[in-house]
């Protein structure tokens, strides 16, 4: 682990509640750790399971996903798609090896600017204690692992699904 | 990484936001980092980029450098997107080829370590030059705007509203939850500064909405449900029964005087339960619309069936129908205004005061109804003990300004005690003393008012009420209420027995405010009143498209303020309205055909039941018109065959991708 390790997060934030929190929190003045990358979506609901897998894949260190609270959303039950997307994802994520507070799912409504401070803040400590995720480095070495693997065992049965998927991830990261 | 489609030309702008950005972000740096980014043609820093000056650069650039894509960084999107996006399309590119980097609201006034924030401002640009070269060139879609307007709420804001819109010729609804329109207003005795009555110059305003023809009123109704979206609203309004046609009644109150209840036995509620009125009754003698209804919760016979009914024998014109049921009305409407007003706070909260403990101790609103000519007294102060009082001590901030209440100033109470005190002066003759934290007066005529009552000898006593007790410890203090104080300018603690106390309560948002936030999808500030779009610039929108506020919903408000307030809601919806169509954000989603396997999936996401099933196909269609553009089913579409426009996977993925690529 470096000693100054900065953690990088992705954040996904619904644009009528937790992205509004996050112009509150700016036009408030308050300040937060700057290791957290917004991206804007229109609705939580909009959170493809595919953008958290795809963003620690390519390095990111945490993610963090912020809508509006229940029954508060602009689409009326976007987060809930998006809670129950998490939940399921959030399995995944734990065969994975991915800890729990690297992947968070926050409710934030447009007033809560000290909340968007506070979860940002908290979720930078945690991560920082967990140290790097370095999601490709594990590819990499699960990779080295199957070839050699398939090295000791020559002729032996096809890699499988899961195998060829990570050659898969790490041939476009390369 | 691909090295970017070659046709790409990205132009790069920077903004210093006078110092604001450019304090904390190096911005000479981020333009020099963007200028070696793939595709980007020119980069540039600039003071103001949302000047006319920093908006023609764009223009000259597209035109000069042949740029097809625009990337600024400046403030939020919420803030200025439409800006840029307008300056790109004037030099005659497709808006949506223009994206907004949010680095003052998410990074300047965030962040203090120029450097990290520098840093993280590098990888936003990176991520948004990244997204851009997948933007496409879309079209706005029209969408025809209902020239209707629903008002919520029958206080003076919604009046101003209502009659404002009325009198351009414009339909109206203005429905009301209690028996007649005026609100708290209509309880008040006088006004501040001015002191004029505040029946003499709300009453007619009443009048006038009874009796305008672009006017519908809907009064002890309320609105049931909302559906649609700006433009085209679909509301369901309950207009509750008061077994009394209102078309028939003409208020002539002859069943009122004939009831099996000679006398009024029950709590009246316009009178702030200081006065009583029968089961069959006005709330007040001005009530518009002027007609009676009976509240079955006190009449005879809806008790007891057994009630020899002397109303309906009373009534000339039969307007009485005890079969009456709720009726459910339904509208359709291009625009809201939400004018649900306030709620005074409840001072048996803070228990300190006494209130409902010492019979003396009243409510703000309960004086104003003693003080009026048509209120329980006459206009009489008498106690609920049946005396004058003699001194009088009016207690500011009851509720507000307080950490375990309310934090917020509730802007009227200084200004009403001050009129309060006069009145009482005036009306009782009664020593009065105001206690307060600071008073605040700012407003036209209103420093001069208060200067007015120190010179009518109504004493001011600078502090916050401990307690008020009956604990006498004086011969003086005995049948007294005393106030313990600490007079913070005379610098001890004092002891001032009065006959009567006044709770100058604050102002806080409805009970039901959160329902009501629901139903028109629109949010509420922390304090629990609802939130405009933006507190300088956009005080009467909200984050919902053709919604409106109007008056103390949205924050205490005077009357001044309601009133300006509800002429700009007013003119809001009819800048919507009059022009007779909206633009729509293209962010909408839809299907590749060619992709789509049929799985269904995505028809029950939708909440606007946009997605259909063609059988014929044997693929998904999407309803443009209807889709709102939130993405769930773009996000569950297993073939990836949905798309949204503006956040297709393709553009969020580079996002990602370029975001994290600085490992």
């Amino acid at each position: 682990m470096p000693e100054t390790f900065e953690p990088r997060i992705v954040a996904f934030f619904c644009n009528w509640c937790t992205y509004t929190a996050a112009d509150l929190a700016g036009v408030s003045r308050m300040r937060y750790a700057p290791n957290v990358r917004i991206i804007r979506l229109m609705c939580s609901g909009r959170v493809d399971p595919q953008f958290i897998l795809e963003a620690f894949a390519r390095g990111a260190d945490g993610v963090l996903i912020g809508g509006c609270h229940p029954n508060d959303c602009h689409y009326i039950e976007g987060n809930y798609k998006c809670l129950r997307r998490f939940r399921l994802l959030r399995r995944m994520l734990d065969d994975m090896g991915v800890e729990e507070k690297r992947c968070r799912l926050e409710w934030i409504s447009a007033s809560e600017g000290d909340k968007v401070k506070k979860v940002i803040n908290e979720m930078v400590e945690q991560v920082r204690a967990l140290g790097p995720l370095d999601l490709p480095g594990r590819f990499r070495d699960w990779d080295k692992e199957v070839a050699a693997l398939e090295h000791a065992a020559p002729g032996a049965s096809e890699p499988c699904d899961a195998h060829a998927h990570a050659h898969k991830e790490e041939a476009t990261h390369a | 990484m691909e090295n970017g489609d070659s046709k790409v030309r990205i132009g790069f702008y920077v903004c210093h936001c006078g110092t604001n950005i450019a304090h904390t972000v190096d911005v000479a740096s981020v333009a020099k980092y963007a200028a070696g980014l793939p595709g980007v043609v020119v980069a540039r820093d600039y003071k103001y980029m949302c000047s006319d000056p920093g908006q023609d650069l764009i223009g000259e650039d597209i035109r000069e450098h042949g740029l097809n894509r625009i990337v600024v960084a400046a403030c939020s999107p919420c803030l200025h997107e439409a800006t840029f996006r307008t300056a790109t399309a004037r030099a005659g590119l497709n808006p949506f080829f223009c994206h907004l980097v949010n680095i003052r609201e998410h990074a300047s006034w965030v962040h203090t370590d120029r450097a990290a924030a520098t840093e993280k401002v590098q990888d936003l640009v990176r991520a948004a030059c990244g997204r851009v070269r997948h933007h496409k060139a879309l079209e706005r879609k029209r969408v025809t705007v209902r020239p209707e307007v629903l008002i919520v709420g029958g206080g003076i804001a919604g009046i101003q509203a209502a009659l404002t819109i009325a009198e351009s010729g414009k339909k109206v609804y203005l429905v009301e939850r209690e028996p007649t329109i005026g609100g708290h207003m209509a309880m008040f005795d006088k006004t501040f500064p001015t002191l004029d009555c505040a029946a003499c110059i709300l009453t007619p305003k009443m009048s006038q909405v009874k009796a305008h023809p672009n006017i519908t009123l809907w009064t002890y109704s309320e609105v049931m449900g909302v559906e649609g979206f700006v433009g085209n609203f679909k509301v369901k309004v309950r207009r509750k029964p008061r077994y009394v046609n209102e078309e028939v009644c003409v208020g002539c109150m002859e069943c009122i005087e004939a009831c099996m209840y000679k006398q009024p036995k029950f709590d009246d509620e316009f009178n702030q339960r200081l006065g009583k009125r029968k089961p069959v009754y006005i709330p007040f003698p001005q009530a518009t619309p002027k007609v009676v209804l009976i509240d079955p919760e006190t009449c005879l016979h809806f008790k007891t069936g057994k009630c020899k009914q002397p109303c309906i024998a009373s009534c000339s014109r039969n307007a009485f129908d005890f079969n009456a049921e709720e009726k459910i009305e339904d509208v359709e409407v291009g625009a809201i205004i939400v004018a649900t007003g306030f709620k005074p706070f409840d001072p048996a909260r803070s228990p300190k005061y006494g209130y409902g403990h010492f019979p003396n101790v009243y409510t703000s609103l309960e004086v104003e109804r003693l003080v009026n000519a048509s209120g329980p007294t006459g206009g009489e102060i008498v106690m609920r003990d049946g005396r004058k009082p003699k001194s009088v001590g009016i207690v500011h901030c009851v509720g507000s300004r307080n950490l375990q209440t309310n934090r917020w100033c509730s802007k009227v109470c200084c200004m009403y005690s001050l009129k309060l005190a006069h009145l009482i002066k005036e009306h009782a003759g009664a020593e009065v003393y105001n206690f307060y934290i600071d008073m605040r007066t700012p407003g036209k005529g209103y420093e001069e008012f208060y200067n007015q009552l120190l010179e009518e000898g109504v004493h001011f006593v600078r502090g916050k009420v401990a307690e008020v007790t009956d604990w006498a410890m004086t011969p003086e203090e005995e049948g007294k209420l005393v106030m313990r104080v600490e007079d913070t300018l005379a610098g001890f603690v004092r002891r001032i027995p009065v006959d009567m106390v006044v709770l100058s309560v604050g102002l806080e948002p409805r009970e039901d405010s959160q329902e009501v936030r629901r139903m028109f999808n629109i949010s509420c500030s922390s304090e629990g009143f609802f939130l405009e779009r933006h507190p300088k610039l956009a005080p009467v929108d909200t984050a919902t498209d053709g919604v409106y506020l109007a008056g103390a919903c949205q924050g205490p408000k005077d009357i001044p303020d309601s009133v300006a307030q509800a002429g700009a809601a007013a003119a809001q919806a009819m800048a919507l309205i009059d022009k007779g169509y909206i633009e729509m954000e293209p962010n909408t989603a839809f299907i590749e055909e060619k992709e789509c396997s049929g799985c269904k999936s995505c028809i029950p996401l939708c909440p606007y039941t946009a997605i259909s099933f063609n059988e014929a196909t044997v693929k998904a269609v999407i309803n443009e018109a209807l889709c709102k553009g939130c993405g769930t089913c773009v996000a569950a579409c297993p073939s990836g065959s949905i798309k949204q426009n503006l956040f297709e996977d393709v553009e969020i993925f580079s996002e990602i991708e370029e975001v994290l690529a600085n490992a």
